[in-house]
């Protein structure tokens, strides 16, 4: 592990992946702060500029981007009641009435140094566990991997939007169907091509998530008369008061940052539980768990309600990379951007990426460490003057976001076809958003869609077309239950209603 | 049963999957692999039955979430003119080049969505587009096919 270490850090520590992370934390930080914009999209936008880059350095941006996203969420979670990302809105309930309080700065710190420490724990973890996890992963099979794959599914579905279950299945599906598209990949058989030559490769991956995220969230800002740089505007007026933090809070964060730090970890190996999931639950934790006069201040300005979510979130980003790093399955939409990603540099992430691509593995950790630090230093003096970039009219905003996307696809494949195509899909997942139809199980099942289809085939084979598979294996049958559990609660609740 | 457009949405995602699983069945498979246990129309065969299970299922039960949307508090004219700008510059970007097509999709784009400013929307597409088309094709060595700058002697 130690040797591990060593290459991580002689990869992370260039001079050009150092400016990566401080890239890219800036970049998601100016995301992250416009409500409606989240990680997925500060991802998906990078991806264009990734492809001048080798595949750690490229991934290296987006981790730094992802971390940047949160933290930019928390800012104006914390200033404006207004969450950029659902990650931070646990965030709000203590951060706002601080920061109405005159304590604004204050509330910003907490909120950083408790992301940093939340980060950097869970990069702890990660660093102990990924390794051991990729060894035990290498006993898997395809009906294991198979049955992973439903779990990640439904439960990004059953957890991706309150009471739309159904919706996000849909989803789910539709991401599948997409991803059908094209070549087979054992036959070489074209399906649902309809004798369009452009099509005989499949959908390209980055053309989905930028027509999903990037161009549909612009035109859904522009359709509901939405001003996402208004909450900027308004940030970079608010004056911030002092940015320390005294004796006692942090006593009171020295308690909370461990605990949530392993609960929010936890929370984001899961598949499709993840930062929004591990915050709530950090938040409700907390309360439990301080004593009565510190309960009471819950919800009006507490240490404890803000240290924990902001805690847990930051470490759930980083437990995320647990699945994707040693298993090559993304639990989240945001790691199933990464994958999609990943893949494009040709590389195949899993058990087999800590021995194959060692330098990819350790450099994407030890960047982890690097892009909090520069979260702490850089962005949190910065603040007020990143919302004062962000202060741009949505004018400017809207038609920048559209030229990101499409530029994206042209550089790719120099054809006109799916610059219409993007932009269908864009229509079509604007109009869908409207209605409440999650995109990010959309994502994560097209991004599984090839992988899930060849691991069934391997099970179907081996035995002999029997459904046996789904339960002859202890593990694929626990993993089956597990999903069913999802599936019957879901039902349950339902019906309840 | 109440219609809204969720249900109207469900219905049309039900119709797509019994399209989708009509194809997948005339997908064409190499006569040794009719019967075999997988081939290239398992999945989506598979696939279109979930999808009408699901959508399915949407369709028939009781909608606890319906959503209202105010239409008349949308803005489709901003929209819909965006939309026909993005179609113009896809059409247009392989014949014309990068530089004059983005630069004018760009300000183009800020032109409608209400931007009045020339020198600020000149300075924001013009140089703009030039600078990150240099980080593109001269900094990051990713290629850029421009025939209007070819002609005017711009690129090589």
């Amino acid at each position: 592990m130690i040797e591990g270490i060593l290459i991580g850090l002689k990869t992370a520590l260039t001079f050009q992946n150092i400016l990566m992370v401080m890239i890219g934390c800036f970049f998601g930080t100016i995301i992250g702060m416009l409500p409606g914009l989240g990680p997925m999209t500060a991802i998906a936008l990078m991806i264009p500029i990734t492809y001048g880059f080798d595949p750690a350095t490229g991934l290296i941006l987006m981790a730094g981007v992802y971390y940047g996203a949160v933290f930019g969420g928390s800012t104006s979670s914390i200033l404006l009641n207004a969450p950029g990302v659902p990650g931070t809105v646990a965030t709000s309930f203590d951060g706002y009435p601080m920061a109405q309080q005159g304590k604004a700065g204050k509330a910003l710190a907490i909120a950083a140094w408790s992301s940093f420490a939340g980060g950097t724990l869970a990069a702890i973890y990660l660093l102990f566990m990924a390794p051991s996890l990729s060894k035990v992963s290498l006993s898997f099979r395809s009906p294991d991997y198979f049955a992973l794959m439903i779990l990640g599914l439904t439960a990004i579905a059953a957890f991706s939007s309150k009471g739309q279950f159904l919706k996000a299945m849909m989803m789910v599906i539709l991401g599948l169907m997409l991803a059908s598209v094209g070549q087979d990949s054992l036959s070489d058989i074209t399906r649902f091509t309809f004798n369009n030559m452009n099509l005989t490769d499949g959908i390209s991956f980055v053309l989905v998530v930028m027509a999903t995220f990037a161009m549909s969230e612009a035109l859904t800002i522009i359709l509901k008369r939405n001003d996402p740089t208004a909450a900027a505007k308004q940030v970079s007026l608010t004056e911030l008061g002092s940015i320390k933090i005294d004796k006692d809070e942090r006593k009171k964060m020295l308690k909370t940052i461990p605990r949530n730090s392993i609960i929010g970890f936890f929370i984001g190996v899961l598949p499709g539980a993840g930062a929004t999931i591990a915050s709530f639950l950090a938040y409700g934790m907390e309360r439990n768990l301080v004593n009565d006069e510190e309960k009471e201040k819950f919800g009006k300005g507490s240490v404890h309600g803000l240290a924990a979510p902001e805690t847990a979130n930051n470490a759930a980003c980083s437990g995320a990379f647990v699945p994707l790093l040693t298993l090559g399955i993304p639990g989240s939409g945001t790691t199933a951007v990464m994958l999609g990603a990943l893949l494009g540099f040709g590389i195949q992430p899993g058990p087999r990426l800590y021995v194959t691509n060692p330098e990819i593995f350790w450099s994407v950790i030890m960047s982890m460490y690097i892009g909090m630090v520069i979260l702490l230093i850089l962005n949190l003096p910065l603040i007020p003057y990143i919302a004062r970039i962000l202060a741009v009219p949505k004018n400017y905003l809207i038609p920048l976001i559209l030229f990101f996307s499409i530029t994206g696809i042209y550089v790719m494949s120099f054809n006109n076809f799916d610059i219409y195509l993007m932009i269908g899909i864009a229509v079509v997942a604007t109009f869908m958003r409207l209605y409440d139809f999650p995109m990010p199980p959309l994502i994560l099942a097209f991004v599984l869609g090839g992988l899930m289809e060849e691991n069934l085939r391997r099970s179907l084979l081996i035995s002999n077309g029997s459904f046996d598979f789904l339960w002859a294996r202890p593990l694929t049958a626990i993993i089956l239950t597990f999903t069913l559990i999802i599936v019957s609660w879901q039902a349950y609740k339902s019906f309840k209603k | 049963m109440n219609i809204n457009t969720t249900k109207i949405i469900s219905l049309l995602f039900f119709i797509f999957s019994a399209f989708y699983l009509y194809t997948a069945y005339q997908i064409q498979v190499f006569s040794f692999d009719e019967n075999a246990p997988f081939n290239a129309r398992t999945f989506p065969i598979y696939l279109g039955y979930t999808g009408l299970f699901f959508s399915g299922l949407k369709i028939i039960l009781p909608d606890p979430n319906n959503i209202k949307i105010d239409h008349k508090n949308l803005e489709y004219k901003k929209t819909v003119i965006l939309i026909i700008i993005a179609i113009i510059y896809g059409a247009t970007i392989l014949k014309i080049g990068y530089f004059l097509t983005t630069s004018l999709f760009l300000a183009s784009s800020y032109y409608f969505l209400g931007e009045r400013r020339w020198l600020l929307i000149f300075i924001l597409s013009f140089p703009f587009v030039a600078a990150f088309m240099y980080l593109l094709h001269g900094v990051l060595d990713i290629y850029l096919r421009d025939p209007f700058l070819k002609l005017i002697g711009v690129m090589g």
